[in-house]
């Protein structure tokens, strides 16, 4: 056969170009089918969890673990509270004072207090705890339970007819969510504080500061706080449940490195993701008035 | 022999076929484990052990073939149903495979607290005699993280009796350990089965363990058998002259048997096309 010279040759041209559509075409569908089969992999961890909790509870023959669950708690949410005051601290003091020359221009310097209360409750609260309990829970969960398939006890649970979802998934899972709701309380009133302190610094008397964020803070705006928090605390631990348990035996720790990280990256995307849909909701729903 | 006199077959393999991706890793499997003997089963690295061993223990499905366990087929079993079969046997993983966030004592207690519907008290009792038999009753209160590889076996072993299966599966038990410990490992597994009538399934390579322990033995090569007997039959083989052998798989057999550095296993693996390799580098430069 003789050589096709693709630059002239017009058969070899359209068909450069259809290769490079159809590789174009094999890694989307390769890239849909490994994100499609994660997040069918995580729904269906998330139901076995969610059935499992329900039994634990209700079921008066199974046992609920109780222990494990302040155990993780405390894993996973006491020792991250340091972090999370220092964060939201710092937070509490850049807000005002980006803010303060151009709202001083209008003559609505005070408004900081306002904005700062909003902002806190409804969004940096949320969202920064969060991201600090990536890392704190996402990725420690997702190293822990990555080391324990490589070290064949995933295995050894199964074959000694225990669950380990049942067993591992939901101390975790319930931990994650419940220390996310907590920290992010904790969050928001070290964020408000700090921002008070920064402007009374900046020169806003304390009594319309007080004033101000006591009518920004209303219930809903508290709530819809809380609901964020809670719904990032669950795409956190599930997460990083999911990946640390994907994490094949002879992967080694290379797997459990894979795992960690990609929990970590994961985590923040869909923490974010997650607020802009939250945001987009609560807005059309007049919630933010 | 199996020294109950009970022939009736507690695990039954047949025609077991399994693959990974297009590799075909086991092969056409007929194996028989008879009541209370001590089943060995060896064979050199990836020759498909540890896959049966899983197969044995349902972590894995055949492709094709059944495993029949207490008579019962493992194959297509619902997870419920399947959990009522792992109840009745133990396994003893290769590096122990603790629950690191447990204590000795408290991996033992899951197991009764989980299965049985006994009281605390009871379950403490219990706790120390599977420790007591291990020797390992000092022990119970401390964490994995502070037990020597032995004694992690041994807490991994009190583990796999705590529900006193009927069968007791033991993933190269001698891995790791020194010939002291090893040598206590494999009576501890002969004591076990005859104390408590188990029928023992041990998967190892360490022959001396191997001829210690087996009332008959298994040997696997690339995914198929090559010779089930009794351990008398391999040593027989293992004692005799290679000048009397005359199939080329009882030699290999028998170069297994005797860790020989040279034999069929050895010729197999050394690759002939080293020269042909050699010369067409040089026919490629000589372009």
């Amino acid at each position: 056969m003789e050589k096709l010279d693709p630059v002239s040759d017009k058969t070899a041209r359209i068909s450069v170009a259809t290769h490079t559509i159809a590789a174009l075409g094999r890694l989307t569908l390769s890239a849909g089918r490994k994100v499609f089969s994660a997040l069918g992999g995580m729904c269906l961890l998330l139901c076995v969890t969610a059935s499992n909790t329900i039994t634990g509870l209700f079921v008066p023959g199974q046992r609920f673990g109780r222990d494990a669950l302040i155990g993780q708690m405390v894993r996973v949410g006491v020792r991250a509270i340091p972090i999370v005051i220092i964060v939201q601290m710092a937070i509490g003091m850049i807000l005002p004072l980006q803010m303060f020359s151009k709202l001083d221009e209008f003559g609505q310097s005070e408004q900081i207090a306002t904005i700062n209360a909003i902002a806190s409750f409804r969004e940096l609260g949320p969202l920064m705890t969060a991201v600090v309990l990536c890392g704190f829970a996402g990725a420690s969960i997702a190293a822990e339970l990555g080391t324990m398939v490589t070290s064949e006890e995933i295995e050894a649970l199964q074959a000694s007819a225990l669950n380990p979802v049942r067993f591992l998934v939901v101390p975790r899972l319930l931990a994650t969510v419940i220390m996310t709701i907590m920290l992010t309380i904790i969050g928001d009133v070290v964020m408000i504080g700090s921002g008070m302190l920064t402007a009374v610094n900046l020169g806003i008397d304390y009594d319309i500061c007080f004033r101000l964020t006591r009518e920004a803070v209303n219930l809903t705006g508290f709530a819809t706080g809380l609901i964020k928090a809670c719904s990032f605390g669950l795409l956190i631990g599930l997460i990083a449940c999911f990946l640390g348990l994907s994490v094949k035996p002879w992967e080694g720790s290379d797997g459990v490195g894979r795992a960690t990280t990609s929990t970590v990256v994961y985590s923040i995307v869909a923490i974010i993701g997650a607020d802009a849909i939250f945001t987009v909701i609560f807005y059309s729903y007049g919630l933010f008035s | 022999m199996p020294t109950t006199g009970d022939n009736s077959s507690i695990i039954e393999v047949r025609h077991m076929v399994k693959s990974f991706g297009t590799q075909r890793v086991l092969n056409d499997i007929n194996l028989d484990v008879y009541r209370g003997e001590i089943m060995v089963i060896i064979g050199g690295s990836g020759c498909g052990k540890s896959t049966l061993l899983r197969l044995l223990i349902g972590s894995l499905e055949p492709d094709e073939g059944s495993i029949k366990l207490f008579g019962q087929d493992l194959t297509g079993l619902s997870e419920n149903d399947l959990n009522k079969v792992r109840n009745r046997f133990g396994i003893l993983f290769q590096s122990g495979a603790l629950f690191n966030s447990l204590t000795v004592g408290e991996n033992v207690a899951l197991l009764l607290e989980e299965h049985t519907k006994l009281d605390k008290s009871t379950i403490e009792i219990m706790v120390k005699i599977k420790l007591e038999l291990v020797r390992l009753r000092e022990h119970a209160d401390k964490m994995p993280a502070q037990l020597s590889g032995g004694m992690k076996k041994r807490a991994g072993l009190a583990r796999a009796i705590a529900l006193d299966p009927q069968i007791l599966f033991y993933d190269e038990p001698s891995a790791g350990l020194d010939p002291v410990t090893s040598a206590q490992i494999d009576q501890l597994i002969i004591d076990l089965t005859r104390k408590l009538h188990v029928t023992s399934v041990v998967v190892t390579h360490e022959m001396n363990s191997a001829f210690r322990i087996a009332d008959r033995m298994c040997m696997l090569d690339k995914g198929k058998i090559l010779k089930i007997g009794s351990r008398q039959e391999f040593e027989a083989l293992r004692d005799t002259d290679v000048a009397q052998l005359k199939n080329q798989q009882d030699k290999l057999i028998r170069q297994f048997l005797r860790g020989d550095s040279v034999g069929p296993i050895t010729d197999r693996n050394n690759s002939s096309d080293y020269e042909d390799d050699l010369l067409m580098l040089r026919l490629k430069s000589g372009k």
